[in-house]
């Protein structure tokens, strides 16, 4: 079935609702993490307050520093008043304005992750595709344990290979997020081949990478798309231990830091990001998969 | 000119260029090159008077200056920026005599004007940090008294114990330059600071100490401070040549680094840390009465105390590279350790007759206490040490076999301090202490019941005991004298009652274990914190013997 | 003949699941020692007749822990990935299938919900356990908060199957011959998520038993002296000493053979059809 484009019209409708439903949520999800973090115990400890040098005034001041953190509401509304003149407020764990962290950080962990997932996507989809070409049970039982060995390598020990070899850190991404990636379009490709269509295909003759391209992808596609949305979700994950361990001053190592020390602006400003980068991937991929949907009759 | 001329001008060329070639020759291999190691942490803050992490230490001491410096090895106090110093015999006044015709490191002269300044700020009420809060022994201000340019008396409004020594930790400060804090003493200085990264420190230009051969000190470029939590990391970097120091190894990197490369693993013999464990003796505490009863009964900590196999921990956990510890202060404290104490022996049978005296019975392979609740409690402690997490496991055996059932609960490093800080809900916990000071006013705040960090009760209204009544009489005793005699018979004392209360159950003093690669050069780890590079100034790294590595 | 391989690897398979369950199943008399005794005069050593995968930091078996982190591990983080699965299908599945402002509301909480730091709510569920919590009640609610946990990513790749199911024409069909709401849900559309479903259940198992080894950091998941997989593949991070301790593998290699079985058991579509 050929795939036709829908009205333009639509799409801008879509796109809109979608962007306002990314606003909407960003908000909402800053404020829940705010609420996370500042309800898990431990907000107002220090570590200095074990330091036997400091006297009892000392260690006082060291809780009150957090005092204006404690209502939460009052603090995300002050938040989001300097947000819209700029100012992200200031890392407590790094006595740094979080803007300027996040404008010299994000350029590496967008590199890494980036060229991690595209590596990924690479390595998952020729594995994928191997196996779906050449149809033996042989290609099916390297696919699942090559994948399944790197899913069961925890990813600190994949990120510290990468350091001994001096491989680059986005291959340890690249090594975490593949196996996910192989075994869902591995499965939806191998549904898409159950259906009856396909194998009138073969009837006729065709060869199985026109029967791959033509009528099996267009089938799984929307599904992968959706995939491909979730990936980016699952690489940043990824990012955090692979930042830490390899040294890449990114945004990961910047959210490890800031959740061991309970750092709320910090924390905050980075899940409002990850939610936009989330959010946003997978909103692309439902307008993209809207846009190639075939036209109903 | 004739071409006898011309050959004895092209013969002259040759030697005036090969003269000077060999001279920048020389010039370039005085140069020291750049030393590399790592910071665990984030360094908090760069301004000398906030310092308390080990990161920011680390930078302080190599880029600030201070008045007098204790010698890492032989422990001495030497002149550094003051040339003489005198304490009065009050313990409430000192002077000090400063060099002369040193500068900052941006230019500025220095003076007692910014010893003035930087005492000031430090005294400021509002600003905390266990560097002032060392001073502020009473209550009332310091005053500072500019006698000369090179002459100045500070004044405290109550004696100090060990005053000149606190003076390691002040880092002088300018009090004109507009760089404020950039300009430094020391001899480096702060170059860049990439947060989350590394740190850059370059030579201070005008570093005021020389060697005896009258050059100028540093020998070092630059060091380059990476910042890496992760010791396996760090470890591999180091054999990889990546790095020149690790200046806290753990046991394990240790051994097998001592394997491959002998010369490069230095065990400087027990230091002054120790780990140790304690149990929730206070009154308000959200536990079952019943436990709090057993904590508080010196017998049960006794019997615990004798039921732990420090030797075991030593020789398991530290392959060999610890001692079981004593009390408060490691045997490495020559001058304050009460050499008449010894480290508790294992001995189980003797813990529960001691259990059994209190009450406690065995009933089929577990403890019960005399009311008939079997006897069980968790330890906390904070999860990223393995050192740690592997002594409480063989702890929960130890006492396993002596009926208890231990809970080894790892947490994470907030939740554990709102734990045992603030809201008390623990029954055991297990920590360390580092970076020990060798004067235990350093522990005033441990000792004294109504003080912070009197771990197993702390702040309390009035002492609760009669034995912590003794140690705050004791405490305040040995602060409030000079006479170094008199100061250690007082904490002989506070080291027995602590031995037969064990309001503390030390468990091990650990090695000073470091690895400092061949191509350093000057290199004498110590056991004083920083342990390898408590020398920087005279250390110099061969590139050279890096390449060849 | 490639269908009769597929089915002996099946077989095979089959056996080896069945291998390792009785093998764990009977530790009691594999490894009398069991899993906590502390061999302190042997800590870290090379395998021997004694201890046949070497022994730990503190001394002990770690064939004993092996297979006694295998009863844990393999019982229940199948059963977590489970009720992830279950629950994605749930939210993902039923959102799609229904379409409209439940696909729009859906769609929206399972984006937020993966990128919230729910490590925040872990510590704090710590904080509400008591501290002696009994080792079983704590390795019980881990699994079961990474399972509540663990549904968001698929939930979104199903909602997108659901949707393209739900104007299908077979669904069509199928309301046209009379079925309705939970029955044509169960019957027509949740077959066909199974392959969304299948990959979730198989990836989730290994997520989960690393992710209960890195909660132990928060003071959840398995409580000493008792091992899990993931504990033991945390060994793993000592790197520098692999060469010389190989034995040190022996868990990785074990759970990626079971993997592989698992696979090859979930795996019912005709790979040649």
């Amino acid at each position: 079935m050929p795939l036709r484009k829908t009205q333009p019209g639509k799409i801008a409708r879509l796109i809109a609702r979608k962007l306002a439903a990314i606003a909407a949520l960003v908000l909402l999800g800053g404020l829940l993490s705010a609420t996370l973090v500042r309800l898990a115990p431990g907000f107002d400890a220090d570590e200095r307050e074990l330091d036997p040098g400091l006297n009892a005034e000392s260690v006082r001041a060291l809780r009150q520093s957090r005092a204006g953190e404690h209502n939460i509401l009052s603090f995300y509304a002050g938040y989001l008043r300097g947000a819209i003149h700029g100012d992200l407020g200031t890392s407590h764990a790094l006595g740094q304005p979080v803007q300027s962290l996040l404008r010299e950080r994000w350029p590496v962990t967008v590199r890494v992750v980036g060229i991690g997932l595209l590596l990924a996507w690479l390595l998952a989809s020729t594995l994928a595709f191997t196996a779906c070409l050449w149809r033996r049970p042989a290609y099916e039982i390297l696919g699942t344990t090559v994948s399944g060995a790197f899913l069961c390598i925890p990813a600190a020990v994949l990120a510290l290979l990468s350091v001994i070899l001096n491989a680059p850190g986005y291959l340890a991404i690249a090594l975490i997020v593949f196996p996910k990636i192989y075994r869902y379009s591995r499965n939806l490709l191998a549904k898409a081949y159950t259906l009856p269509h396909i194998t009138a295909a073969r009837a006729r003759g065709l060869g199985e990478l026109r029967i791959l391209a033509w009528h099996v992808l267009p089938v799984a596609g929307p599904q992968m798309i959706a995939l491909a949305g979730i990936t980016v979700s699952i690489a940043l994950g990824a990012s955090i231990p692979v930042e830490a361990l390899c040294g890449l001053p990114g945004i990961g190592q910047l959210a490890w830091q800031a959740a061991l020390s309970r750092d709320l602006p910090l924390l905050v400003n980075l899940t409002v990001l990850v939610t936009l980068v989330t959010l946003l991937a997978n909103s692309g991929a439902d307008v993209m998969i809207y846009m190639l949907r075939p036209r109903e009759a | 000119m004739n071409t006898t001329g011309r050959r004895a001008l092209l013969r002259f060329l040759v030697c005036f260029v090969l003269v000077s070639l060999a001279l920048t020759g020389a010039a370039f291999s005085q140069s020291g090159g750049e030393l590399r190691f790592c910071l665990r942490s984030e360094p908090k803050t760069f301004d000398p008077l906030l310092v308390d992490d080990d990161s920011s230490l680390a930078i302080r001491y190599l880029t600030g200056g201070v008045l007098v410096r204790a010698n890492r090895k032989t422990q001495d106090l030497e002149p550094e920026l003051a040339e003489s110093w005198k304490v009065s015999k009050d313990g409430k006044e000192i002077t000090f005599k400063l060099r002369r015709g040193i500068t900052f490191s941006d230019s500025s002269p220095f003076s007692s004007e910014d010893v003035a300044f930087t005492m000031q700020r430090l005294m400021d009420p509002a600003l905390h940090s266990s560097t002032g809060d060392a001073f502020r022994s009473g209550s009332g201000a310091v005053s500072t008294k500019i006698i000369a340019p090179d002459l100045i008396a500070i004044i405290f409004p109550a004696p100090l114990a060990g005053l000149d020594r606190l003076f390691d930790q002040v880092a002088i400060m300018s009090a004109h330059s507009p760089k404020k804090e950039a300009a430094v003493l020391g001899p480096f200085l702060v170059a860049e600071y990439k947060a989350g990264s590394s740190v850059l420190l370059r030579r201070n230009p005008n570093y005021w100490k020389k060697d005896s051969q009258g050059r100028r000190l540093p020998y070092l470029d630059s060091i380059r401070l990476d910042i890496q939590s992760n010791r396996e990391v760090e470890m591999l970097r180091f054999k990889r040549g990546e790095l020149d120091l690790i200046n806290v190894l753990d046991s394990d990197y240790f051994d097998r680094l001592a394997a491959s490369s002998p010369g490069l693993a230095h065990d400087a013999g027990a230091s002054l840390d120790s780990d140790f464990m304690w149990f929730n003796q206070v009154a308000s505490a959200p536990i079952p009465e019943y436990k709090r009863a057993w904590f508080r009964s010196a017998n049960f900590r006794r019997a615990i105390s004798q039921a732990i196999n420090r030797e075991d921990l030593s020789r398991v956990v530290f392959n060999g590279h610890a001692q079981p510890a004593v009390g408060p202060v490691s045997p490495a404290n020559k001058f304050w350790f009460n050499s008449r104490l010894k480290a508790e022996p294992y001995r189980p049978e003797a813990a529960l007759k001691r259990l059994q005296a209190d009450g406690f019975r065995m009933q089929n392979r577990a403890l019960f206490d005399k009311v008939g609740n079997a006897v069980e409690f968790s330890i906390v402690t904070n999860a990223g040490s393995k050192p740690r997490e592997r002594m409480a496991v063989m702890v929960q055996e130890d006492l396993g076999k002596i009926g208890i059932k231990v809970n080894v609960v790892t947490l994470d490093f907030p939740s554990l301090i709102e734990r045992i800080s603030q809201k008390f809900n623990y029954e055991a916990a297990m920590l360390g202490f580092r970076n020990v000071d060798l004067d235990p006013n350093g522990q005033m705040n441990i000792w004294l019941s109504s003080a912070e960090n009197h771990a197993w009760n702390p702040q309390q209204k009035s002492p609760e005991t009669a034995w912590e009544a003794e140690i705050d009489r004791l405490m305040r005793a040995q602060a409030s004298t000079a006479d170094p005699k008199k100061r250690k018979e007082s904490f002989d004392r506070v080291q027995e009652i602590a031995a037969e209360q064990t309001p503390f159950i030390y468990l091990v003093n650990q090695n000073a274990l470091s690895a400092v690669s061949s191509a350093v050069e000057g290199a004498n780890p110590g056991i004083l914190s920083p342990q390898t590079f408590w020398n920087a100034e005279r250390l110099t790294v061969n590139a050279s013997t890096r390449a060849s590595r | 003949m490639q269908h009769e391989r597929m089915s002996a690897a099946r077989k095979l398979a089959c056996v080896v699941v069945v291998a390792v369950c009785a093998v764990s199943l009977a530790a009691n008399w594999l490894a009398p020692s069991g899993y906590a005794k502390q061999f302190r005069e042997a800590a870290s050593a090379p395998p021997s007749h004694q201890h046949l995968l070497g022994t730990d930091e503190v001394g002990r078996d770690r064939f004993a822990r092996v297979l006694y982190g295998t009863r844990i591990s393999l019982l229940l983080a199948p059963a977590a990935a489970l009720v992830s699965t279950v629950l994605a299908a749930l939210v993902g599945g039923l959102a799609g299938y229904l379409g409209g402002i439940w696909l729009r509301l859906a769609r929206g909480f399972t984006d937020l919900f993966l990128s919230l730091p729910w490590l925040f709510l872990l510590i704090t569920v710590r904080a509400l356990l008591p501290l002696n919590v009994s080792p079983l009640a704590s390795v019980l609610i881990t699994f079961l908060i990474l399972g509540l946990l663990g549904w968001a990513a698929s939930a979104r790749v199903l909602s997108t199957s659901a949707d393209a199911l739900r104007n299908s024409d077979f669904i069509l069909q199928a309301r046209a011959s009379g079925l309705h709401g939970p029955r044509l849900f169960l019957v027509h559309v949740l077959p066909n998520l199974k392959p969304v479903l299948c990959a979730q259940f198989w990836i989730s198992i290994p997520v989960f038993i690393l992710s209960e080894a890195n909660l132990g950091i928060l003071g959840l998941g398995v409580a000493e002296p008792l091992p899990s997989w993931g504990s033991l593949l945390r060994e793993l991070e000592g790197l520098i000493s692999f060469r010389e301790e190989p034995w040190r593998l022996v868990p990785l290699l074990l759970l990626i053979v079971v993997m592989t079985s698992f696979q090859m058991l979930l795996s019912n579509e005709e790979v040649t059809a």
